[in-house]
């Protein structure tokens, strides 16, 4: 596996393969008199385009859109406020991926609240959280479910786990999103014009290449469906380039090797099972109607938002710009904070905090050259 | 004796004085220079170098060492990179109040192997014994001494075109905690590198009189440790990313928890920055020892007028490297 692996950073490989781009994308621009647009929707996709130098080396060429992808960066600045305001209870445990530990709060960051005393655990394999329910009775365990389809399925899992062995003491704090809503609402808001999407590799295991026709029948926009090694995303781009250029609509899976035609339906029935439908709010965006997924009312006893009363306030105001950069209105490099009052030490916005924030990946990978 | 430790082992009284002799001279020996409050040494010609470090690694045993074994190696290296001759040690101990006793002699005996394998001598002790909750289990510190010779004495002169060398892979250590905790839910058969560098650095200065510098990149890794060289002189130094070795093992792990090679840990690994014209000689020098089979040229000094860490990707682009910002955080998808 390595192998093959090690072959997509192959020099000899991947340059060749950089150099066919850039021919493709002079092509596109001799006939558009324009660059060719392109939106990732995946944090790891930004991530990687960036720490590999691809985006960087097709700068003068592709224009790369890091969209809403990155799991803490969409999220509402309300839905972190509430989920820090969690962790000011007695007895109670809050378990969480390690992104948000940083993710600033109108007033203070969970990582602050645990240095207080706060008992806040970064957890790997989520399914952790269930045994530290069963181990700490007396204690509410409450798990920060952020996310798109790709870790939906995971949080389905907990909520399987906690229905067998009858926890009484185990509950998530549902804010997830999904990938179709926030496409088709900028598709739909014609804020940013685009060429294409560069599909996410992850989702794409659970939702199958089929869920993306939509965006053909009823956009005429292609898609094409990316892994995210340097060869893979090179592959990718250099056919969305030429999809654009022949001016054709299409999906294309190109990550056959792990994407299905269908998905995984396994993983939807269980997110089926135990979640529905509800309105999310979205940073920068605002509420898109059906755009997350909450638990059922059937299952009412593991939903931490009815379990305790969090009073939603007013967030404080930052001149941060997170919002409009997730949706492509203006690159990190254009909010006045970026590298000065907003780094990843000391981040302001959710963007810089995480590793697949397109801040972060700009400051990380992309400044201090020359 | 008992099986624990408990408060009374470090009042001075006669369970010290058992514990003292059962476990520590058993293991350590009992030299002529610790028969004081204080060890008697000789003063050596040259420049003596001195150097301290703590020891809290959690857990206390793991895949290729334990904190014992790491409390020498770590600090007979920072001396060993200073160009300075290791020769003696001393030793402070934090125990937990319940701590087990068979736990501890193992540790001590690590200490002592470790101590032995790099050609030092453990002079002075202390033991101290702390509540229940009062430390995690066990806390070592040790302070190394050694000796600086003109023959092996750098001198940090750097210029456009030197070598950069690193004696083996990247990210072992990191990787091998990581994964023995036990919390993140995947294994690996990756082993801690921690080793006492000190024969594979005095076999580099002894074939070449052109090391610029050398360190050990431990706490933050590789790229912390060259950011500071850098920035320290100046110089800009560009690696080639194909070129950095690391395990399979470490990177598959990484790829799975979000975490970058090249931020974490070593312990077992230095850098040596040399003359072009003797980097072949250094690397064939240090690749006959097992702590240096695995040593490669990574990068080269390509500037002297301005500090700063640059990384060639393989797509041929550049870009900058630089200290880990806060803590690495695992991505969630």
């Amino acid at each position: 596996m390595r192998e093959i692996l090690n072959q997509s950073s192959n020099p000899e490989i991947i340059k060749p393969m950089l150099e066919l781009v850039m021919e493709k994308a002079e092509m596109f621009k001799q006939r558009f008199h324009r660059k060719p647009v392109f939106m990732e929707v995946c944090g790891s996709h930004t991530h990687a385009l960036a720490k590999s130098g691809i985006k960087q080396a097709l700068k003068e060429y592709v224009r790369l859109i890091s969209g809403p992808g990155c799991p803490v960066c969409v999220t509402d600045q309300r839905s972190i406020d509430s989920m820090i305001e969690l962790s000011q209870g007695e007895n109670r445990i809050i378990c969480t991926f390690g992104d948000m530990m940083r993710v600033p709060g109108s007033k203070y960051s969970l990582m602050e609240e645990r240095t207080k005393g706060k008992d806040v655990r970064v957890l790997y394999a989520p399914t952790d959280a269930i045994k530290i329910a069963e181990d700490n009775p007396e204690q509410e365990i409450i798990f920060l479910g952020i996310g798109f389809e790709t870790t939906i399925p995971i949080l389905a899992l907990l909520m399987q786990e906690a229905e067998k062995k009858q926890l009484t003491n185990f509950s998530i704090w549902m804010t997830t999103k999904l990938v179709r809503p926030v496409l088709e609402y900028l598709l739909q808001s014609g804020e940013v014009a685009l060429d294409g999407f560069l599909l996410p590799g992850h989702v794409s295991i659970v939702l199958g290449e089929e869920n993306y026709s939509f965006l053909v029948d009823d956009y005429h926009i292609s898609g094409v469906i990316a892994g995210f090694e340097p060869a893979e995303l090179l592959s990718s781009v250099q056919k969305l380039v030429q999809l654009a250029y022949d001016g054709e609509a299409k999906i294309i899976n190109d990550y056959p090797s792990v994407v299905t035609k269908k998905g995984n339906s396994a993983a939807r029935n269980l997110m089926a099972r135990y979640f529905e439908e509800c309105d999310e709010a979205w940073r920068g965006i605002g509420t898109i109607a059906k755009s997350g997924l909450d638990i059922k009312p059937a299952y009412r006893q593991f939903n931490a938002k009815l379990k305790f009363n969090i009073k939603q306030q007013e967030p404080r105001k930052t001149k941060c710009r997170c919002g409009e950069i997730i949706v492509g209105k203006i690159d990190p490099e254009e909010c006045p904070l970026f590298g000065k009052a907003c780094t990843p030490r000391k981040p302001i916005g959710p963007c810089m905090v995480s590793d697949e924030g397109s801040c972060s990946a700009a400051y990380l990978f992309m400044r201090g050259l020359g | 004796m008992s099986q624990t430790i408990n408060l009374a082992h470090g009042d001075g009284g006669e369970l010290t004085h058992q514990l003292i002799q059962d476990v520590f001279v058993k293991a350590f020996g009992n030299n002529e220079e610790s028969k004081f409050d204080a060890a008697i040494i000789p003063v050596q010609q040259g420049k003596i170098a001195v150097t301290t470090d703590s020891f809290v690694v959690k857990p206390l045993f793991f895949p290729g060492g334990s904190i014992g074994k790491l409390a020498i190696s770590g600090t007979v290296n920072d001396l060993a990179v200073s160009g300075a001759k290791p020769l003696y040690l001393t030793c402070g101990f934090v125990i937990e109040e319940g701590f087990a006793l068979k736990d501890l002699k193992t540790i001590v005996q690590d200490m002592a192997d470790e101590a032995k394998k790099a050609g030092v001598l453990l002079v002075a002790g202390d033991t101290k014994v702390v509540e229940r909750g009062g430390c995690d289990g066990l806390f070592i510190n040790t302070t190394g001494i050694g000796v600086l010779t003109k023959e092996t004495e750098t001198v940090p002169s750097f210029e456009v075109g030197d070598d950069v060398i690193i004696s083996g892979t990247l990210g072992d250590h990191g990787i091998a905690i990581l994964t023995s905790r036990g919390d993140l839910g995947i294994k690996s058969a990756v082993e801690s590198d921690c080793a006492a560098l000190n024969t594979m650095l005095e076999k580099a200065t002894a074939v070449s009189k052109q090391v610029r510098i050398m360190r050990d990149p431990t706490r933050g890794g590789l790229t912390t440790t060259l950011v500071e060289i850098a920035e320290d002189f100046g110089v800009t130094i560009t690696l080639e990313e194909n070129a950095i070795p690391i395990k399979d093992g470490v990177r598959g792990a990484c790829d799975l928890l979000g975490y970058d090679p090249l931020y974490l840990a070593n312990e077992g690994k230095a850098i040596i920055v040399v003359a072009h014209d003797d980097g072949d000689k250094v690397l064939e020098a240090i690749r006959q020892l097992p702590e240096g089979q695995d040593a490669e040229c990574i990068g080269k000094v390509t500037d002297t007028s301005k500090g700063q860490l640059l990384i060639e990707t393989p797509l041929g682009v550049k870009r900058a490297l630089h200290r880990l910002s806060g803590v690495m955080l695992p991505r969630i998808c």
